[in-house]
């Protein structure tokens, strides 16, 4: 009996819900009523059954415990939607006579991607873009506090460039086809090799990074969309303790068509995330109809600059194991600590323990810890033999030009230059962040305490005069406008809290952080005056 | 037309469930159960088998392999959760859309391309490796890239005496869909290649890591997963990654014949557009070629008029492929689809020209790829879009330097005209030596060779058995026909442009003396014979 009932529930979101019930009800009747014989009797229910069986694999991951009724996903939606398209263009070109039909229409998708306003992420750095601040000509103009790009150690990526660039694209034992000709798009093994050593040395820990298991793609924003399109299908979802970096939104949503459920993360404990809050927002996407395929962290931290210890990143594995989901682990500030806390990459936990290494995915970059955002260089480490495989196809899509791979294949061997660069490199983020968060403290201003990337996590909460996101947006654009001061406000991260503000210091010189501080002064005393 | 097929779908159904619904109703009334229920149980059979059909169908990702594959993991996810205890190993699967892609190639363009990776010809090192023809690459004047890159390659990445230019100019963030200068150099050096009559704007210009995800952008922008385009065959092998892989857009082939020089007939694409609708689907744009690959010849301008037209009265896109404009060697002149539009203003937002500086300019290495299109939305979502394939910005500055030495540029794509056009002579003539011709074509870095007398039998089989034969035997790696979607078979690509002159009769010769074992049949021996006695006099 409840069989058929599971076959007419379903066959109904197929239409036509009446005939079938009569058709699945009618034929039984004959047949219980010995009509039929004991070889239809069999046959019917079986094939039925059988049917069912094949409909329900068909329609994919979901799973044979749960109910059929939940409306699921894009597929039906994006079937519908196009239905009616059709139709309308039917009846268009019934109408209008040749020659005359209207503007060429681009895709739904499309026209959702262009006519998406900017929020107010993309809207500060333009403004501080178009009128960025210098000492000398334009004294007025807006301080970048909203990028997370590292121009403290440009001089020495300068000066080795001056050596070494004509040597390192064109050397004497390399042909012109080394970086004119077509090469394997997931990047050169001789940049694998060394980019996997400096990662080992980013930890630590000496050819700890197998170089077959990298990819090389055009920065690690295409690395995230290559790893949403390979862990999840369109209307799945990951996971993310919020609050995360906002461009993450257009790096999974956009053309993988994957959905980020939030995980939040609260001051009160220091925005580290809890097992609690994980398996809650788990339970709630369920619920929803979403399937959750995987979660991803960043570590450290964007925008809070936190590190997640080893005991979190088993509780994470132990988690993601018994969801039996993938953990994505942004480390693409890895080399950029300058706290005390040891750094731990999800690669060692994975190394000490007997989980599924399938499930562990690795972004890294060359933009922030060696400060060349402008190569575009991204990594991909996996221990998934198909994610492998698809990334590396899926990687012609995102190309690093060969000339460029040249130059990183020398620059990183230089192991003198790249242990130098690290440790200076270090020590120069972490003065930069001492200066900027002591002097932001003297104007009362309190940072969650940081180990990590070119950032301060600042509580603004005091200078906000309606405790909501308006009141933190209203503060945003009096900092942009007044202070002229691009900061990344709590909101456009999703943190729950308002009030908080994403501080990146490491565009600015020294002396600028008075400068700085001194803007912020004026905006706070205006608003400590006015309450 | 569209009422017609509109009507007849409809009322299909309806009719259909009426009768199933009445039929098995009489039979009960009647008492005749029993043999009425024979027949209702293909009829439920079929009904389901439809509605299983359908349903797989619209979710077009899923094909039957993939999900069977994916079957014995997925469902079981939950209930496997409970069960487990920490640390012990459970799959975790990938996404379905990526499991079909992990699958190994089974497109002999790609397994060609592997075993030449594997076992590449080199004069000294590799003498009886695999000659590479199948990749469409140009190798004719990187002698004069070299040159112009050791004069000028530390000046043009780092600035001249340091002013110019500063390291943030390099190495910090830049806008992802290109610099300014790279726009109005790209711009300037599209003008000088396919310009004539018009001149290409910068501001149209989109930059892009490759060609590649420029028809990526193109086909994610223009059309939603399940809509098609139109696709005159033979075509490139690689549209079906770069159009289909992720956007979940269908090609649909539009087959040319030999008889017609492979030249595309508006007949055969309006053929196209019907059959595609009555299958309900929904066609968003025509891809072309021009000049087309793998046959070389050129779209006339009559044709790209009637092109226009078409896209016009159907309401639908064009994207132009024109990345083998400055590879000519015939006496035709290329006509670019945007030297059409100039006098047509209304329908310029319909059209959108790909181009890169892989083929003309012989630097596939460097990755830069051209979206030009003249539609505001579309330029808008891409600029978005090219975040995730941006151009790094040392490869950005060197090209600027490189492409605004137009007297450099001049000289090379001089040049360059001229070698292709002597390689191309050498090499069709070397293969009509032995019999085999090739299609007419004026452009392009490969010919497109009739090897239909070759295979037996005459069909798809029996031209990869050839492609098999040509690949382990003779070692030379072609693209059959049937890769790009021919709809003849005996038709190969053979790239010419990464050869040197002397390795033509190293070519010739493969086919010639490993054609008996190629051709073990009569008719080929006969064949061989003849071409023997020919060269020998």
């Amino acid at each position: 009996m409840k069989k058929i009932r599971n076959s007419s529930t379903t066959t109904t979101t197929g239409g036509g819900g009446a005939t079938t019930a009569m058709r699945v009800i009618v034929p039984l009747q004959g047949v219980v009523q010995g009509r039929g014989g004991l070889f239809l009797g069999s046959v019917i229910p079986c094939a039925l059954f059988y049917f069912l069986q094949l409909y329900l694999k068909g329609r994919g991951g979901r799973k044979s415990g749960e109910p059929p009724a939940p409306p699921e996903s894009s597929p039906s939606e994006t079937h519908l939607r196009e239905v009616s398209t059709l139709q309308r263009v039917h009846s268009r070109l019934l109408l209008s006579p040749r020659g005359t039909s209207g503007p060429a229409q681009v895709s739904s998708r499309a026209n959702a991607i262009a006519k998406q306003a900017d929020g107010t992420y993309c809207v500060g750095l333009k403004r501080a873009a178009d009128d960025p601040y210098d000492e000398m000509n334009n004294p007025d103009g807006v301080i970048q506090l909203g990028l997370a790009e590292n121009r403290l150690s440009l001089d020495m990526v300068q000066e080795w460039l001056a050596d070494n660039t004509r040597e390192s694209i064109i050397s004497q034992d390399l042909s012109i086809s080394g970086i004119a000709a077509y090469q394997s798009f997931d990047g050169l093994m001789e940049l694998k090799v060394v980019v996997a050593e400096f990662m080992s040395q980013v930890i630590e820990k000496p050819q700890f990074f197998n170089p077959a298991q990298i990819v090389l793609t055009a920065g690690a924003t295409p690395a995230i969309e290559i790893l949403s399109f390979c862990l999840a299908d369109p209307g799945n979802a990951f996971l993310v303790p919020s609050p995360y970096n906002p461009d993450l939104d257009r790096d999974v949503k956009w053309r993988a068509g994957v959905e980020i459920v939030p995980v939040p993360c609260r001051s009160a404990d220091n925005f580290s995330l809890s097992t609690t809050a994980l398996d809650r927002a788990f339970n709630q996407a369920k619920k929803r109809g979403l399937k959750v395929r995987g979660m991803i962290i960043s570590n450290p931290s964007n925008p809070v600059g936190v590190l997640y210890n080893r005991e979190m990143l088993y509780s994470l594995l132990d988690f993601a194991t018994e969801k039996n989901i993938h953990i994505i682990s942004n480390e693409v500030f890895a080399g950029s600590t300058h706290g005390s806390e040891e750094f731990v990459s999800m690669a060692e936990i994975i190394d000490t323990e007997d989980y599924d290494r399938g499930r562990v995915h690795i972004i890294y970059g060359l933009s922030k810890d060696i400060s060349l955002p402008g190569y575009g260089i991204g990594v991909i480490y996996t221990f998934n033999e198909n994610v492998l495989s698809a990334a590396k196809k899926l990687a012609r899509f995102s190309p690093v030009s060969a000339p460029t791979q040249r130059l990183l294949v020398s620059m990183l061997s230089h192991t003198k230059f790249i242990q130098r660069f690290i440790k200076i490199n270090r020590e120069r983020v972490r003065r930069m962040y001492i200066l900027f968060a002591g002097g932001l403290k003297l104007l009362g201003i309190e940072c969650i305490k940081s180990n990590g990337g070119f950032y301060c996590w600042a509580d603004m909460s005091s200078l906000i005069r309606s405790y909501s996101e308006k009141g933190e947006l209203e503060l945003w654009e009096n900092l942009l406008n007044v202070a002229k001061v691009n900061a990344t406000p709590g909101s456009s991260c999703h943190c729950v809290e308002p009030g908080w503000f994403r501080l990146c210091f490491s565009t600015l010189r020294e002396k600028d952080i008075p400068v700085v501080i001194e803007r912020i002064r004026k905006i706070s005393e205006t608003c400590i005056s006015r309450s | 037309m569209t009422r017609n097929s509109d009507s007849e779908t409809k009322p299909r159904k309806p009719t259909r469930t009426g009768m199933r619904l009445i039929v098995p109703l009489q039979g009960i009334v009647q008492g005749r159960g029993g043999l009425i229920l024979g027949s209702l149980i293909p009829c439920a059979l079929v009904y389901f088998l439809q509605l299983y059909l359908k349903r797989h169908r619209s979710s077009n990702t899923l094909s039957p392999s993939t999900s069977a594959e994916n079957l014995p993991e997925l469902p079981r996810s939950s209930s496997r959760a409970n069960l487990l205890t920490r640390g012990s190993i459970g799959r975790v699967p990938v996404s379905s859309r990526a499991s079909s892609i992990a699958k190994p190639n089974d497109c002999p363009y790609y397994i060609g391309l592997d075993r030449v990776r594997e076992d590449p010809y080199d004069e000294i090192n590799n003498p009886n490796g695999i000659i590479q023809l199948g990749l469409s690459e140009n190798r004719l004047s990187l002698d004069l890239i070299e040159e112009w890159l050791s004069k000028n390659l530390s000046a043009s990445m780092l600035g001249e005496g340091g002013d110019d230019l500063n390291i943030c100019g390099i190495a910090a963030y830049q806008p992802s869909d290109g610099l300014m200068e790279l726009k109005v150099a790209m711009a300037g050096f599209m003008t000088e290649i396919m310009g004539r009559t018009i001149s290409f704007n910068p501001s149209s210009v989109v930059l892009i890591s490759g060609a590649t995800p420029a028809l990526e952008i193109l086909s994610f922008c223009l059309a939603d997963q399940g809509n098609a385009f139109l696709v005159p065959t033979p075509y490139y092998p690689g549209f079906d990654r770069d159009m289909r892989w992720r956007t979940g857009v269908e090609l649909i082939p539009v087959h040319c014949r030999s008889c017609d020089d492979f030249t595309l007939s508006i007949k055969a694409l309006d053929q196209a557009f019907n059959q595609a609708r009555k299958r309900g689907q929904k066609v968003r744009g025509v891809l072309i070629s021009n000049p087309s690959n793998p046959v070389g010849n050129l779209l006339s301008i009559d044709m790209l008029y009637d092109l226009l037209d078409f896209a016009r009265e159907r309401n639908i896109h064009i994207i132009s492929d024109e990345i083998f404009a400055g590879s000519m060697y015939g006496n035709e002149e290329f006509v670019s689809m945007a030297q059409i539009l100039n006098s047509e203003d209304s329908d310029r937002d319909r059209v959108h020209i790909i181009y890169g500086l892989s083929k003309d300019f012989s630097l596939p290495g460097f990755r830069v790829g051209v979206i030009y299109s003249f539609n505001e939305n579309v330029l808008a979502a891409s600029r978005k879009l090219t975040r995730f394939a941006s151009i790094s910005a040392p490869t950005q500055r060197l090209v600027v330097s490189m492409l605004s030495d137009t007297k450099f540029t001049r000289e090379y794509m001089k040049t360059n005209r001229e070698r292709i056009k002597k390689m191309h002579d050498l090499f069709v003539e070397g293969l009509r030596e032995l019999g085999i011709e090739s299609a007419k074509s004026s452009a392009g870095l490969y010919c497109w060779v009739d090897m239909s007398r070759l295979i037996s039998p005459y069909n798809e089989k029996g031209e990869l058995e050839l492609w098999d034969k040509l690949s382990n035997i003779a070692k030379i790696n072609v693209t059959p026909g049937s890769a790009c979607h021919c709809i003849e078979p005996g038709w190969f690509r053979c790239c010419f442009a990464t050869l040197n002159e002397k390795q033509i009769p190293l070519v010739i010769e493969r086919i010639l003396t490993r054609n008996n074992l190629i051709c073990p049949h009569q008719n080929g021996m006969n064949w061989s014979l003849t071409c023997c006695s020919k060269i020998i006099a």
